[in-house]
């Protein structure tokens, strides 16, 4: 009866590596405006098809089409647009800065900017973000102020978190974004409690909880969708899926599963995927997300399908584990032409008017960094003094930390 | 003989381990395709294929609990843990399940797992990129916990590591990857090149775990150090002037106590360095045992120094690394105890 063979053990393999020629034929691409839009009541087990889809609105020539179309006012537009360029700036300016030694390190947002930026305006003052790295469009389109943005990477005088941790960790609980942590995955179920005690408190608010596809395997991944599914808890599940974590492509962390959307079904949460390039389609489908929650009904899971255009890191050189050219064969665009193509398209925007605002943002974020650097850098100082640093250990300062700050001179 | 990188020695020893044992196996996140974020285990996969060296999901708790599962069906996996700061969530499976499997099933099942870390500061790695967890492992009854100073010993204990028959935690210190680094942080950046202990033998060798080095013989002070801290430790001796007895541990659990109190007796004087944090940290378990055996030989109290009682900070990093001046003072004041 048994026919055994030796076994052998299956790694998964990406289908392209540095020498060879991106294709992405396999990767299925649906029609912009055909993926369906359900009620957003509507039980997880009648929308098992859309974690399969993929919603876009967005077409190749900038218009806008489908059931999720017409979220957004010609104005509110323009300003995603500027957020998305204003990101982009700021991180080219912040690549440069720490290329310059100002400070020690970088992470950028190349090609993802409409996913947080998007996802922002669908989310209210008073919400929770526990965001990841790579969600600074959070802040930015929240109307933080860049110059205390770039305190904080430069770790010097007005660094709100007193130069404590790494550049781009940030904390802003005014704008709803929480402390980052670098181990990944531990904030995605903290986001869950967030929601949870929302619940517990009677309050109308919501969390979104961020990760990354590599970071979809750890174990506190796992942890948030169990405590989400049992307890309806009111937080949306955002996985960006950028295709790579650090030189591991997404099929480590997928494995033999359809898409990382799917992973929900086995929670009884809903799942969407969505066009992660497309602002318009990542804003609509973080409202549906958004209106479920508060009405009582629950987690969405939504994977963002994007791709890390950038390195990883600026500790970080890609062209050692993936094709140079793959970024150029991505087949859902850059998110800011794309938008920039669909303004055009309607009348409300123009290359001129483009080529403007793109100087502006630059004198913008200059502006931004000259104060911040007038505040110190990481190498040149003035930093937040040592004394800071045995802070907030405590909310008292217990006898012999005091004894130790004592010895340390400060 | 070849000059060699902590990572070239450490990437050498696993090629050389893999290509004597064929159940030698390697992963870990990054660590396949690429070679690891630190180029420890570059070419490997290429070289032995993707069944013995594979990239990872990101999950550190699957990591150690699948290894544990090849340790027990007879393998030797060595795992790499990207940043020990990221080895938390295998916590349990290394405490409650690693290092007890030998015990509670008399030996019927074994777990001789290796898992290498990269430890300590020194790069503006912040909270999440420069801890020192020793003491979370030496605390546990069943592990092995070593720490390489340089690429000689840091192959030879890795080789040893591989055939022990008990799971081995290497924590490498991330700021020797590429040069002896003594402190001096504002100075250029010294090679492995020029120093004689990157001078690694090409063979496949073993450094016995459990065996300490004396790296300066002294007079007045003993000095305990592993890792990073053993550098800081030469250099504050030099600029002292202060005649110490260099000792580098290597390895933690078990503990070369012998060397150490033949030296203390010799010198009467004892500090004790680490990186990591002071409360409960290893040092505490060094001067408790310094005590003990040493009590009646002893001119001065025992002197800590370590990294304060904080979490790693990214801007202060050199307020907090316990750096040559610190060391310095603290070798300048046991002296001056009668
Ligand atoms: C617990 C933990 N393990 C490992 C790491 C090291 N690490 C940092 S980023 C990263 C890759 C994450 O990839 P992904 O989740 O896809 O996010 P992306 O960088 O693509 O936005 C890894 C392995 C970490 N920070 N924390
Ligand atoms: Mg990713």
């Amino acid at each position: 009866m048994s026919n055994s063979v030796p076994l052998t053990l299956h790694v998964p393999e990406p289908g392209c590596r540095p020498g060879d020629t991106p294709d992405f034929s396999g990767f299925e691409v649906p029609v912009a405006g055909e993926t369906r839009r359900p009620d957003p009541l509507t039980a997880p087990e009648d929308i098992r098809d859309l974690a399969f889809s993929i919603v876009r609105v967005l077409d190749d020539d900038g218009e806008a089409k489908g059931p999720w179309a017409g979220t957004f006012e010609k104005e509110a537009l323009l300003d995603g647009l500027r957020h998305m360029m204003t990101l982009r700036t700021f991180d080219d300016r912040m690549l440069r800065a720490q290329r310059q030694g100002k400070t020690s390190f970088y992470m950028q947002h190349l090609g993802e900017e409409a996913v947080a930026c998007a996802f922002r305006l669908a989310l209210r003052d008073g919400d929770m973000h526990f965001p990841t790295y790579r969600q600074a469009g959070l802040l930015i389109a929240g109307g933080y102020p860049l110059t205390t943005m770039m305190n904080q990477i430069y770790s010097n005088a007005a660094d709100p978190i007193k130069g404590r941790q790494m550049p781009i960790f940030y904390s802003a609980k005014d704008h709803g974004f929480f402390s980052l942590s670098g181990n990944l995955g531990t904030q995605f179920v903290q986001a869950v409690g967030w929601g949870m005690a929302s619940a517990i408190s009677g309050d109308t608010k919501i969390a979104a909880a961020w990760i990354g596809d590599g970071s979809t395997a750890e174990t506190d991944f796992h942890s948030a969708m169990v405590f989400a599914s049992t307890y309806k808890a009111p937080v949306i599940l955002n996985i960006v899926n950028n295709q790579w974590a650090i030189s591991t492509f997404q099929g480590i962390a997928r494995g033999n599963a359809t898409t990382f959307a799917a992973r929900g079904h086995g929670f009884g949460i809903p799942a969407i995927r969505v066009d992660g390039n497309d602002y318009l389609a990542v804003h609509a489908v973080a409202r549906w997300a958004a209106e479920r929650a508060r009405s009582g009904h629950g987690s969405t899971l939504i994977e963002h399908v994007t791709y890390r255009s950038g390195g990883h890191s600026t500790s970080d050189d890609p062209s050692a584990y993936r094709a140079k050219e793959e970024g150029h064969s991505w087949p859902l665009g850059d998110p800011i032409e794309r938008l920039k193509a669909h303004l055009i398209s309607i009348d409300a925007w123009s290359d001129d008017r483009h080529k403007q605002a793109e100087a502006e943002i630059q004198d913008e974020v200059r502006f931004a960094q000259k104060e911040a650097e007038a505040n110190g850098t990481l190498i040149s100082g003035p930093a937040p003094s040592p004394r800071d640093m045995f802070e907030d250990v405590y909310a008292e300062m217990p006898p012999h930390l005091r004894a130790q700050r004592q010895e340390a001179g400060f | 003989m070849a000059q060699l990188t902590m990572i070239e020695a450490i990437q050498n020893a696993h090629d050389l381990a893999m290509e004597r044992d064929d159940r030698v196996v390697v992963y870990g996140e990054d660590v396949g395709y690429f070679g690891g974020v630190f180029r420890c285990t570059a070419g490997l996969q290429q070289k032995y294929g993707t069944s013995r060296c594979f990239d990872a999901p990101i999950n550190e708790s699957g990591l150690i609990g699948t290894g544990i599962g090849m340790a027990a069906y007879g393998l030797r996996p060595v795992v790499e843990i990207q940043f020990a700061d990221y080895m938390y969530p295998a916590y349990d499976q290394i405490v409650s399940e690693a290092a007890r499997l030998r015990h509670r099933s008399a030996g019927d099942f074994t777990c001789p797992i290796v898992i290498r870390m990269p430890t300590g500061g020194g790069i503006y790695g912040g909270q999440t990129h420069s801890q020192s967890p020793e003491a979370l492992f030496t605390h546990v009854a069943g592990l092995k916990v070593v720490v390489p100073s340089n690429p000689q010993d840091a192959k030879g204990l890795l080789c040893a590591a591989i055939e022990d028959p008990d799971p081995v935690i290497i924590l490498e210190p991330k700021r020797l990857y590429n040069g002896p680094f003594d402190g001096h942080h504002d100075r250029p950046v010294v090679p492995w090149k020029k120093h004689e202990l990157g001078e690694v033998n090409d063979a496949y060798y073993t450094t016995e775990i459990g065996k300490a080095a004396i790296r300066r013989e002294g007079q007045d002070v003993t000095v305990l150090a592993y890792g990073t801290m053993v550098h800081v430790a030469l250099t504050a001796a030099q600029e002292t002037g202060v005649d110490a007895e260099v000792i580098d541990l290597r390895s933690l659990i078990p503990l070369d106590l012998e060397t150490i109190e033949v030296s203390v007796k010799k010198t009467g004087r004892c500090v004790v360095l680490h990186e990591a944090t002071k409360t409960s940290g290893f040092g505490a378990e060094l001067s408790a045992q310094v005590q003990e055996a040493c009590f009646y030989h002893l001119e001065a109290p025992i002197i800590r120094v370590t990294g304060w009682d904080t979490p790693y900070p990214h801007a202060q990093e050199w307020d907090y690394f316990p750096g040559p001046a610190r060391v310095g003072a603290a070798l300048k004041s046991v002296m001056k105890e009668h």
